[in-house]
């Protein structure tokens, strides 16, 4: 099988797909062309993450890491989301093919891209943000993708 | 009991009994090496000549325009970079298209790095080649033209007649890569007019592991492979009796099949007609020039991948030109060449179907298909932006 166990399972029954109407922050990364596209919608209060839902459109592994990053995060601080790497993503899932580890540096991405615009909504600045801002490898693509991650623009 | 739905016969087939049992001698009894002068290998000899012979009588062609091979990519490596070294000193421009298989296109490219130059056609919205493109492209130096018969993807079958004619007006060689079409389509290799011609057999119900390539006589063709002599010192390896049975068996029996391919067909567009009631839906390829068994089917704001992986959950086997399905991260080439933008070859689904198919499995595909389509739209950012008319 080309995926582990866990991947499969979050590929079948995604957990935390939806949308939340009025969201804190909503990040989306990706483009089409590519060929994946995550969106995160984060409520937050008391700088928790109370709730996150998700919307992908990608292969398998790009649902799969989308899920277990709303997982990863749901319930958690604020300081501990924004310590969310890819690499997370990737061992919670036992793994995922050499090609496919992009579908989690998108997954980690999309979940900053949505802390950002909830701290530009609510005008929080700190560092966490610029770090927020300045990255973007959100294709990962050894072709040419056009334009780039919604996330910074 | 669990649904098992084999709708990927582009990818491969499935053995045929028959063919089976026409090899077996070939692994008991009959064991000698074709070569060899004595009765024991003389028995092997026969069985190999009788192959051959089946095979040439079934496509209009001599015996000793046979070669078999290991399978259709040998066949198209040897076809085009043996006419490429037997003939550089006449010319070193080849021609061919944008939607060939790898095989082709990678020994293409193999050539270009040797100083060799291809001009690659382009297609149609629907994936066909005009001939009249191949003739504007020859020039004083083409020593080539080569041009699937059927596209593997979008199953559209191109003018190979026609191409062969300008080839043989020009003095061109003229190769058809055959694999998808023999056994699913009428060739008379007399009529069809090309020089060389590949096919395998594992597309026909044979096993993987044999192809053959027709070498018209007279046509300048280096040897690909040196070895001992066999295939009249065109291709050398001891000869793989029993596999070159079973493409001779397989394909007779394609070919006698050939008059019900109608059924096979009916079922095709029943299965296109379905599946293009589902909203956001478009046939990829030509809807009257295409192999009776290819449909191919892009939705848009959805990925192949995910699309393939829930089907086979529902016991469906079928494939993608998504990128995300493919090693190289790229989507088909074949539907970009068609003018598909990345995101809709992204959502292709392609199912080949057999004479094996029957009619509630097709019913079965036409219940599963817009079910998962649907579930991958509710979860598409896409689809969303689609349904809040932001795209």
């Amino acid at each position: 099988m080309l995926y582990s166990e866990k991947v499969m399972d979050h590929f079948m029954n995604p957990r935390n797909v939806g949308e939340i109407e009025n969201a804190d922050g909503v990040g989306e990364v990706g483009n089409a062309k590519c060929g994946d596209i995550m969106k995160i919608y984060l409520k937050i209060e008391n700088d928790t993450v109370v709730d996150v839902k998700f919307k992908t459109f990608g292969c398998a592994s790009a649902i799969a890491s989308s899920s277990m990053a709303t997982e990863l995060i749901k319930g958690k601080p604020l300081n501990e989301v924004l310590s969310l790497t890819n690499k997370a993503v990737v061992e919670a899932l036992d793994g995922l093919p050499a090609v496919k580890v992009h579908c989690s540096v998108l997954a980690e991405e999309a979940v900053k891209a949505a802390l950002l615009d909830y701290f530009t909504k609510n005008g929080i600045e700190n560092d966490m943000v610029e770090q927020c801002r300045t990255h973007c490898a959100s294709c990962g693509h050894d072709h040419d993708c056009e334009g780039s991650c919604s996330s910074c623009g | 009991m669990k649904q098992f739905i084999y709708a990927d016969n582009a990818a491969t087939t499935k053995v045929a009994p028959e063919v089976l049992e026409a090899m077996m001698p070939c692994f008991g009894d009959v064991y000698g090496n074709p070569s060899s002068l004595y009765t024991k290998g003389q028995e092997a000899q026969t069985l190999l000549q009788g192959a051959r012979e089946k095979i040439a009588s079934l496509l209009n062609c001599k015996p000793t325009e046979i070669f078999f091979t290991s399978c259709g990519s040998e066949s198209d490596n040897w076809a085009i970079k043996g006419a490429a070294l037997a003939n550089a000193k006449k010319g070193k421009h080849i021609i061919s298209t944008k939607i060939e298989h790898h095989a082709v296109l990678h020994a293409l490219q193999a050539l270009e790095k040797q100083g060799f130059e291809i001009t690659y056609l382009d297609v149609d919205e629907y994936g066909i080649v005009s001939a009249e493109s191949v003739r504007a492209a020859i020039r004083p130096d083409t020593i080539l033209v080569e041009c699937m018969y059927a596209n593997n993807e979008i199953g559209t079958l191109q003018p190979i007649r026609e191409i062969a004619k300008i080839c043989r007006e020009n003095k061109v060689i003229c190769f058809t890569d055959a694999v998808q079409a023999v056994g699913n389509v009428p060739i008379d290799l007399e009529e069809l007019g090309v020089d060389m011609l590949a096919l395998s057999g594992h597309k026909i119900h044979a096993p993987k592991g044999i192809g053959a390539l027709y070498i018209k006589t007279g046509t300048r063709v280096s040897t690909f492979l040196d070895g001992g002599g066999q295939e009249r010192g065109r291709r050398g390896g001891t000869e793989n009796v029993a596999f070159a049975v079973g493409l001779a068996k397989a394909l007779e029996m394609a070919i006698a099949k050939l008059p019900e391919m109608n059924k096979v067909q009916a079922m095709r567009d029943r299965l296109i007609d379905g599946l293009l009631k589902i909203p956001h839906s478009r046939l990829n390829g030509s809807r009257e020039k295409r192999l009776p068994g290819n449909c191919n089917i892009s939705f848009e704001f959805i990925e192949g991948e995910s699309l393939i992986l829930l089907l086979d959950m529902m016991g469906i086997c079928a494939s993608t030109g998504s990128a995300c399905s493919s090693k190289s991260l790229e989507p088909s080439h074949v539907l970009l060449a068609i003018g598909l933008p990345h995101e809709k070859a992204h959502g292709s689904l392609r199912l080949t179907i057999s004479h094996e198919t029957t009619d509630a499995e097709i019913d079965y595909i036409l219940e599963k298909v817009p079910q998962v389509v649907d579930r991958l739209r509710q979860m598409s950012p896409l689809y969303e932006d689609y349904l809040n008319g932001k795209i």
